[in-house]
């Protein structure tokens, strides 16, 4: 008698789906990695009205620039950690043995990285706005240029994070691969904020900030991949 | 079972092995059908590794090809990790998730579901009974290594490339693991290994490659 087909295949949806489930698990259980991002930015963003005085008009004037900054900051702490721990222990060569492309796996990897560390920022970074004496106008647009940039500072890290895979001291080397690259989403992303608190669209910055995350989503993943295989042979 | 049914070849041509600088094999040649184990000697730093992770496709060889089934495994890709499960001497798993989460991930990572039964039926067969549920940071080192083998007796893959298995396995676990290897290539697996210990092993076809020879 044959034996019982014990196993269920699964497609690729699910797949990577699970991929990212335990990504996001796995830094559940080891808490400390995502809180740190998180309060380093609710500090680093809350110094700033301490530092500079009680300005009504100087605070909700660099608001944007600072905010952004911070946010940029608190993105790359995570980075480094993005492959390595999985490099470590054996399970990234596994998971480049998936059945499924390498440059979906690394998506999810990406994707997970941004809701551990981008996400959260998106929805606290209002609260902080408040500290800065930023208008509702100006705050909403805060929060949806972080939503759409964190995305791409997390996808953008991911090819410095695969870069450096293996290599000793990289918290350093990221910083200096990846903040150039950072540049663009800075620009668009606080250019967005500061056009609406002139009083101007903002429509046009949100755009481009776009753009560029239209592209990240297309190279960085296939990028990341390539390094990838590289760190591993 | 099903999936060792059909032939499959794998065919190693002309292989060179290059680590750095240093050449660690050339001209290496091999064929192995159903059935064989092909067992890697050598001593330590003769490129062992390397020519396992060229088998399964982690590394390019610097030279020659790896035909798996008449085509190039460079080729095929992802259609080639369909086929070929990889142990490595890394563990593979998380610590920080449970035996079960572990092998369930193992094996979602090659498309397949397995119920929660499954698993642990597997896993209390291997001796884990008591350690299920705890994170796998908790485990000692031999029982880490067997929630990393648990997976050849679910993943239903007709090539196995294993690095060391037997290490920091205890009497038990290696008989264990012997049967299972014995068994896979009676009923028509390819396995190729290396290992530091005396194994006999009852197979079908089994071939001896020494790289420092």
């Amino acid at each position: 008698m044959p034996k019982t087909k014990l196993t269920q295949e699964l497609g690729t949806f699910s797949v990577l789906y699970r991929i990212l489930a335990r990504d996001i698990k796995v830094a559940l259980r080891r808490q400390s990695d995502v809180t740190a991002v998180f309060f380093f930015f609710i500090i680093a963003a809350s110094l700033f009205p301490l530092g500079s005085g009680a300005d009504p008009k100087l605070l909700s004037a660099m608001a944007p620039s600072v905010l952004w900054v911070t946010a940029l900051l608190s993105c790359m702490l995570s980075l480094s950690r993005m492959y390595s721990s999985d490099y470590a222990d054996g399970t990234l060569e596994q998971i480049m043995l998936s059945n499924q492309p390498t440059v979906l796996i690394v998506l999810m990897k990406i994707l997970a990285h941004w809701v551990l560390s981008g996400l959260p920022l998106v929805f606290v970074a209002p609260l902080i706005g408040l500290q800065f004496n930023l208008s509702s106008a100006e705050l909403q647009i805060l929060a949806v240029s972080l939503l759409m940039g964190t995305l791409a500072l997390s996808l953008i890290g991911s090819i410095g994070a695969a870069l450096t895979l293996g290599i000793r001291g990289t918290g350093v080397l990221i910083a200096i691969l990846v903040l150039p690259l950072y540049i663009p989403v800075l620009v668009f992303g606080a250019g967005a904020v500061n056009a609406a608190s002139i009083g101007m669209s903002p429509n046009g910055a949100l755009s481009l900030l776009g753009a560029v995350l239209a592209m990240a989503l297309v190279f960085a993943p296939l990028a990341s991949a390539a390094a990838l295989k590289i760190a591993l042979e | 079972m099903g999936f060792l049914a059909s032939n499959h070849v794998l065919i190693a041509d002309n292989l060179v092995g290059v680590r750095g600088e240093r050449l660690l094999f050339e001209k290496l040649n091999f064929e192995l059908s159903n059935g064989t184990v092909l067992y890697l000697q050598g001593a330590n730093g003769t490129g062992k590794t390397t020519l396992l992770r060229t088998i399964c496709g982690l590394s390019k060889p610097y030279a020659g090809v790896v035909n798996w089934c008449g085509e190039d495994i460079n080729s095929l890709a992802e259609e080639y990790f369909k086929h070929v499960l990889y142990i490595g001497h890394l563990p593979g798993i998380k610590e920080d998730l449970t035996a079960l989460e572990n092998l369930k991930f193992s094996l979602a990572l090659s498309g397949k579901a397995i119920s929660a039964n499954q698993a642990t039926e597997v896993l209390n067969m291997l001796g884990l009974a008591k350690g299920l549920n705890l994170p796998t940071r908790m485990l000692s080192q031999g029982q880490k290594r067997r929630v990393a083998l648990a997976r050849l007796w679910l993943q239903e893959l007709p090539l196995w490339v294993l690095d060391e298995p037997f290490t920091a396995l205890d009497v038990n676990a290696t008989s264990l693991l012997k049967q299972k290897i014995e068994a896979f290539a009676n009923e028509g697996g390819i396995i190729v290994m290396t290992t530091h210990q005396e194994v006999t092993l009852n197979v079908p076809k089994f071939e001896q490659l020494r790289l420092d020879a």
